[in-house]
């Protein structure tokens, strides 16, 4: 069985006038191959004031039900706004590899 | 089944007139609009009879037509039923939202009072305002009278919602010459319309319980395909503007056509032509006639979609197509709606002579004898050209 | 005043879009959905928050949005906005609407202004990132005084920008709009107020926010945040607000010298060469200029310029 790359819909199986009814579609786009360094966590440095939450432009950074944050390693783009804001610098930025 | 049609009660009233009556007949809830001469009194008229109270439309002056229309859309995608008037160079400015109402499928109606463009500027009657944009992708509907301006709105607003088509829509009605005369009209009563015309249904409408984004960007992977079917909307009104008109036709006794021809049978010389002058047109051919001259005219109504195999269907018996036309399609060899005969006549079997004659320019008027020697003329034997374009009554 | 904590968790805007890496505009679409409590419609005009967050058949958005031309996203909004007040007796979504500083200060002037006059119910939200970043950083009329653009480029004949940024406030002013803010994603909290006291105003309200653009101003993508807390520290960018008139000051910083602000941005460095010594100094002293004619007016006083 040949994989073959999935059809872009004709004409007729489009919305009318390019209206985009599933909102928050842009979730299928994954940004997070843009990036040349990621965030990496020290959790134990969390102090939970949520900055890197509030200020993240995706969002890439999750609220956790312990209060606390988790990275969206499928979105983050890596500007490091996070690491830079962090008041215990517990957030650090590495190279991708 | 026909309906019982009672004594008709006549009304005096002007084409903007009439217009701004049938607008809030139609239950238009929204109008947003910008005074341009010669639309003026439409506009005055609305404002009127929403200030009267009880018309259930808001009606907002803004601060140009760009913004008319551009309000119109927003509030046609939140489900409003919307109109607005313009001319001229409002409609000139209001040119790339033409194309982005009509992207945005929002089945708008306006009225277009057809003025000429500047420069130099000039405030009377002539087509080339809509043919500006004709391409914009909008149905295109031009009157012969002010009783066929208020009659078009409500079929131009049922057309434009049908769900097999939803487009925008313009009325055209020449400038002065309609939208200033006045005439016997017959109107509807508001029981009446409101048996043919029912309140708008939007089920795409802004509403935070659906959240919908409109507007988006296309990328060349999309936008061919959303012109397809903007394209496929255009062919699909067609089909609905005559089952429009002949349901308008059982509800009033007045039924419209795409095309208005007289007399074509083995006509040797027929004028095509659009707007008001198509009646002197009918009027000269019928005296010839009289005297058995083998003319006649054909008034197109619909421009977009053009309705080419009627029209080449139409004028198949004829030698000599004199295409009178108010607009021109500078550095073109024929005007727009010579353009759209020719293309309708290229596969036809008889190729007859074509004089695009370009008259009435910025309003000036074409008498019936002018009309008279064009036919007599025609009639006369010459060598032309197969194609060839003039201007009527040019001083040298 | 509202805590991180207390914002509401739901994302009504990304992930997913394609804005730059450290994007303000992206910052400050998230916080202003996060700071309305009623349902949201969005007009946005054409530009960088619309282009890359709406690419057929993604949208980052998760409310109801509405995008058509450059200029006319006010008009747009009076339209909804008359029309669904009419229809439904009054508004039950907050009218948002999102403008560049490309669409607002130059193209999106004269329907911004119809908008205004009429008194729609809106709130009118100008991210400025200080030219028309969209279509590749090109002059706006809110491009300040000695900076590199791509039509404003630096060379022999040329410094950069010629002449002040135009004032938006005073534009809306004009108007007699009821309340009138500039904001900074920095000082979230006072950006949060503002949006919420703009949305409760019956009839329109503007905010005028500074959007620091990594790829635009030529600074690194961490830096987004640090700028936009050293445009107001260094009173670059005033953090007011007026209402029904009256100016009040929102911060009065110790201020940081306003070459720290200029050195953290490639758009300026050409400043601090010797052959643009005049240039630099005219820069710096509008923004004295500027800065001590906000605080008189937030005192009473009548300033001239």
């Amino acid at each position: 069985m040949t994989d073959s790359p999935k059809l872009k819909p004709g004409w007729r199986e489009l919305t009318p006038a390019a209206m985009i009814t599933t909102p928050g579609s842009a979730r299928d786009f994954l940004t997070g191959d843009w990036r040349t360094r990621r965030p990496i966590l020290e959790e134990s440095k969390c102090t939970k004031c949520l900055f890197c939450w509030l200020w993240c432009p995706e969002p890439a950074i999750l609220r956790t039900e312990d209060g606390k944050i988790s990275i969206d390693y499928n979105y983050c783009k890596g500007c490091g706004i996070c690491a830079t804001e962090c008041p215990t610098k517990a957030i650090s930025m590495v190279d991708e590899k | 089944m026909k309906t019982v049609i009672q004594a008709p009660e006549l009304v005096p009233m002007t084409g903007s007139e009439a217009v701004a009556k049938a607008v809030l007949q139609a239950q238009v809830n929204f109008i947003a609009a910008y005074p341009i001469t010669p639309q003026t009194i439409i506009v005055e008229r609305l404002s009127d009879l929403v200030a009267a109270g009880g018309t259930g439309a808001v009606f907002l002056n803004v601060e140009s037509e760009h913004s008319a229309i551009s309000a119109c859309v927003g509030a046609s995608l939140a489900g409003a039923r919307a109109f607005t008037a313009s001319s001229s160079q409002g409609l000139a400015l209001m040119h790339e939202v033409l194309y982005l109402t009509s992207g945005l499928r929002c089945p708008i109606v306006m009225a277009v009072a057809n003025r000429a463009l500047s420069a130099p500027l000039n405030i009377h009657g002539d087509h080339s305002d809509m043919m500006g944009s004709r391409d914009a992708g909008w149905i295109q509907y031009y009157v012969e009278s002010a009783q066929e301006a208020y009659d078009w709105i409500f079929q131009a607003y049922k057309i434009a919602e049908d769900e097999r088509v939803v487009l925008p829509f313009t009325v055209n009605i020449d400038g002065y010459v309609i939208t200033h005369s006045v005439e016997s009209m017959t109107l509807v009563s508001q029981e009446r319309i409101n048996t043919f015309l029912s309140p708008r249904k939007a089920p795409f409408r802004i509403q935070p319980a659906k959240p919908i984004t409109y507007g988006p960007v296309a990328l060349p992977d999309y936008y061919t395909e959303f012109k397809r079917q903007q394209h496929e909307a255009m062919l699909q009104a067609a089909p609905v503007v005559e089952e429009v008109t002949q349901q308008y036709g059982e509800l009033t006794g007045r039924r419209y056509s795409n095309l208005v021809p007289y007399a074509l049978e083995r006509a040797k010389v027929v004028i095509v032509s659009l707007g008001s002058v198509s009646g002197t047109v009918r009027w000269v051919a019928k005296n010839l006639r009289k005297q058995d001259l083998p003319v006649g005219c054909l008034r197109v109504g619909l421009f977009r979609p053009f309705p080419s195999e009627q029209v080449a269907h139409l004028l198949q018996d004829a030698d000599l197509i004199v295409v009178l036309e108010r607009a021109l399609s500078l550095g073109s060899k024929c005007g727009p709606l010579a353009s759209e005969v020719v293309s309708a006549l290229y596969n036809h079997s008889k190729q007859p002579r074509i004089l695009d004659l370009i008259g009435g320019l910025g309003g000036r008027d074409i008498p019936p004898e002018k009309i008279e020697q064009i036919f007599r003329a025609g009639l006369e034997p010459q060598s032309r050209p197969g194609l060839e374009l003039e201007f009527l009554g040019v001083r040298e | 005043m509202v805590t991180i904590k207390q914002l509401q968790t739901e994302e009504l805007f990304g992930p997913g879009q394609r804005t730059c890496a450290g994007c303000g505009a992206s910052i400050i679409a998230r916080i202003t959905l996060k700071s309305l409590k009623r349902p949201v419609i969005v007009i946005n005009s054409t530009g960088c928050l619309e282009v890359a967050t709406t690419i057929f058949p993604n949208t980052a958005w998760h409310v109801p949005w509405v995008h058509g031309l450059f200029e006319n996203a006010s008009a747009i909004a009076s339209g909804i906005e008359a029309y669904l007040k009419s229809a439904n007796g009054g508004l039950e979504a907050d009218i948002i609407v999102f403008g560049g500083d490309g669409g607002t200060f130059d193209i999106g002037l004269q329907a911004l202004s119809g908008a205004l006059e009429r008194r729609h119910d809106f709130v009118y939200i100008c991210y400025d990132n200080e030219a028309y970043m969209n279509t590749g950083i090109q002059r706006s009329s809110a491009t300040p005084e000695g900076a590199w653009t791509t039509t404003t480029p630096v060379g022999k004949a040329s410094p950069g920008k010629s002449g002040e940024k135009k004032d938006l406030i005073a534009f809306a002013l004009a108007h007699h709009v009821d309340y009138v803010a500039t904001a900074s994603i920095a000082y979230w909290g006072d950006y949060i107020t503002k949006v919420q006291k703009a949305a409760e105003i019956r009839g329109p309200a503007l905010i005028h926010v500074i959007s620091p653009c990594p790829l635009g101003w030529r600074f690194k993508t961490e830096q987004t945040i640090q700028l936009a807390k050293l445009a107001v520290q260094s009173h670059y960018f005033p953090l007011y607000e007026v209402e029904r008139g009256r100016y009040k000051l929102n911060m009065n910083p110790h201020q940081y010298p306003l070459d720290d602000f200029l050195k953290m941005q490639g758009r300026f460095s050409h400043l601090f060469l010797p052959e643009n010594a005049q240039e630099l100094k005219t820069l710096k002293d509008q923004v004295d200029q500027h800065w001590s004619r906000i605080q008189e007016l937030c005192q009473g006083k009548q300033p001239g310029w």
